[in-house]
């Protein structure tokens, strides 16, 4: 088991730059989730740390050592593909077994092995069966045994939900939760699907084109986007921005929206123009009562919450209430929002603004 | 992946049949005839109108394998009776046998010719697809519109020059010229072949090989090549096909120590008249290896084993 490190790590494929200077550390155990948009580059990093690629420049270490540039055999780890790429012509257990086998094992220990996997990932019954007829499950089991089998230092593992049922899926991710508990092997996973990545990682780094947007545990990304593109991207719906031109002082906490004086964080470092004030829905409440005026514009019934779009003065906002609130289209209310949750980006770079509540996320980020 | 989901009616499986029957008739009849042709007496074999019902006699295997002399009833009574079923048959038409023909020999050369040249073909050709197909090859589409461009006339207007060249170096009549002449026709067309083939398996298996610990070329040939089976397969069979048949060039550049069968078959006719039976016995052998060759590759034309495997 290892430690993952990358440091200023770049992909150029021709003109095009896939990885622009990424940094991050993968601690030892970790399950580690790289999500990001499709292009954005996260499987390619996935790829230069397997050695499927190598990196136009920069470092990656496994384990303290440099293997940049090493070749794949010899990184001592192992990859599991979203299209499964099992061995077509060899049956279960010898895919399973042809890792060992590389490394010239002898046949009974090799069984052992096999029948030792089979049995964690309850498929014994299958052991002789070709792979040409195994259901999408089976493929994924047999496809992580394979990755198993060899005790690497570290599991990749690049969209292997991806190509499995809806209802299939929620299965195998507890699944695959539980086999990394059971192994504690250091696991980097590569998704596009932001709820799937809260659910299973310990940490996230959130890409997009080619850059780190955000690095962290689930909780502080989303509570504390250190992007728009990072707010935008995990929650659903996403989180709102409020757009407007105004400033807020070194220190201060207040911020005027519309002529209506809102409350946020402390403000480390003020600024003055456009922002957007980011609020996720669920820390909108609507109060009749309140300055901040939206008219009603559409409701979106869940069950037990409700979404409610509201149109006002700086942009259409979404609200998570209970579905007991009567709310119905045209209605004029007020808006509130909860003070210690709101973050103000700078609305030409997108960065979030430094406050006393995400500057201890944002700076080790 | 998509599969039809009509069941074919039982009126469309009847026509089905009826046209693949039809058509196997159309191509079979003259292959039928050769072989019929083969057991018949040379009377019979020339007779008009043509005889389907006739007396089988192994008189055209017996000519196309023997040198025969011609001799009188006297010389004959002379030499005593005959020891074998083969001077029996001889013998009846007035002659004796002289020793054993060049069929022998020119068939062998056919053998190692062809099976030489289409293996040289595959090991060359499924390299250098694999590395069209997988490596940033520079001016790689140029180089693979070169390749197929050797393909644009046909080999034989370019006869002369290879005639010459090969004379200087040695190569005239020699197996090893016609292996690398056939392997360099056939070579341009089986990279294309087999470059389609490799494309079409999935880069993850190689991938998945490589991070099994296994070297790029053991990647290659235990993962690759398994897979490429039924492309490698088919363009044997394409590459074999083209050496055997093969006749001007061999005509060319080929009388002795090489020649290969097919430019001796027809110079059975004219040592002793027009051995129709002969000449028939021999393209009946001469079809055996490449039917054969095709029969045992035939399972690998099933792409049934790679279904599946990889979900698109």
């Amino acid at each position: 088991m290892a430690q993952i490190r990358i440091e200023n790590v770049r992909k150029d494929f021709g003109a095009f730059n896939a990885v622009k200077s990424s940094t991050f550390t993968i601690e030892d155990g970790e399950f580690f989730m790289l999500l990001g948009p499709s292009g954005c580059g996260k499987t390619t990093t996935l790829r230069m740390m397997a050695g499927l690629e190598l990196p136009t420049s920069g470092e990656i270490y496994i384990d303290g050592e440099e293997v940049g540039m090493k070749p794949a055999s010899q990184r001592d780890i192992a990859f599991v593909f979203q299209m499964f790429a099992l061995y077509p012509h060899m049956n279960v257990g010898k895919n399973i077994s042809y890792p060992l086998r590389s490394q010239g094992m002898p046949k009974a220990a090799v069984k052992k092995k096999v029948d030792e996997i089979a049995e964690i990932l309850g498929i014994t019954d299958i052991l002789n069966k070709p792979v040409g007829g195994l259901s999408g499950g089976d493929r994924q089991r047999v496809a992580l045994g394979r990755a198993i089998v060899r005790d690497p230092k570290a599991f990749f593992m690049d969209e292997p939900l991806g190509a499995l049922d809806a209802e299939f899926r929620e299965h195998m991710s507890e699944e695959l939760r539980a086999l990394h508990d059971r192994m504690n092997a250091t696991t980097v996973y590569v998704t596009h699907d932001q709820l799937e990545a809260m659910q299973m990682g310990d940490k996230i780094v959130v890409m997009n084109h080619g850059v780190v947007e955000q690095f962290g545990v689930p909780q502080d990304i989303y509570d504390w986007p250190a992007t728009k593109f990072v707010a935008q991207f995990i929650g659903s719906p996403s989180m709102n921005f409020l757009d407007f031109h105004g400033m807020i002082g070194k220190g201060g906490n207040e911020v005027r929206l519309n002529d209506v004086a809102l409350s946020v964080p402390t403000s480390i470092d003020g600024a003055n123009g456009v922002m957007s004030f980011g609020v996720r829905p669920e820390h909108v409440r609507l109060d009749d009562s309140a300055a901040y005026r939206g008219r009603v514009k559409a409701t979106e019934y869940l069950g037990t919450t409700q979404i409610v779009t509201l149109e006002t003065a700086n942009g259409d906002i979404k609200a998570r209430v209970a579905s007991s609130d009567k709310v119905s289209v045209g209605d004029q209310t007020g808006l509130t929002f909860d003070p210690r949750t709101i973050t103000l980006f700078d609305a030409d770079t997108g960065a979030a603004l430094l406050s006393q509540a995400n500057e201890g996320v944002l700076i080790h980020g | 992946m998509s599969f039809s989901v009509t069941e074919p009616t039982k009126g469309t499986k009847w026509f089905a049949g009826i046209l693949v029957i039809g058509y196997a008739c159309i191509t079979l009849v003259p292959l039928l005839w050769i072989v019929a042709t083969g057991f018949k007496s040379p009377a019979d074999s020339i007779a008009y109108p043509p005889v389907v019902v006739f007396e089988p006699t192994l008189e055209g295997y017996v000519n196309l394998f023997t040198d025969r002399t011609r001799a009188t009833p006297d010389m004959i009574e002379a030499a005593g009776p005959a020891e074998t079923w083969y001077d029996q048959i001889a013998r009846e038409r007035g002659t004796v046998i002289s020793g054993p023909s060049r069929y022998g020999e020119r068939f062998l050369n056919s053998v190692i010719i062809g099976f030489g040249s289409t293996f040289l073909c595959m090991v060359l050709g499924t390299m250098a697809a694999y590395a069209f197909s997988r490596f940033k090859v520079p001016l790689k589409d140029d180089l693979l519109f070169f390749i197929l461009s050797t393909r644009m006339m046909p080999p034989i207007a370019v006869a002369i020059p290879i005639f010459l060249m090969f004379r200087n170096l040695g190569l005239n009549d020699t197996h090893l010229g016609m292996i690398l002449l056939y392997t360099a026709v056939n070579l341009s067309l089986s990279v294309w072949l087999l470059k389609g083939f490799i494309d079409e398996i999935p880069i993850e298996y190689e991938e998945a090989a490589l991070i099994d610990g296994y070297t790029r070329f053991q990647a290659f040939y235990k993962v690759v090549l398994p897979q490429a089976a039924t492309g490698i397969a088919s363009t044997a069979i394409f590459c074999l096909i083209f050496a055997w048949n093969e006749y001007a060039f061999a005509v060319l550049l080929t009388s002795g120590t090489a020649q290969t069968a097919p430019p001796f078959i027809p110079t059975i006719i004219g040592t002793s008249g027009k051995d129709w039976p002969a000449v028939a016995a021999g393209a009946t052998i001469f079809l055996v290896p490449v039917m054969v060759f095709t029969i045992l590759l035939r399972k690998h034309l099933l792409r049934g084993i790679t279904f599946g495997a990889v979900r698109k």
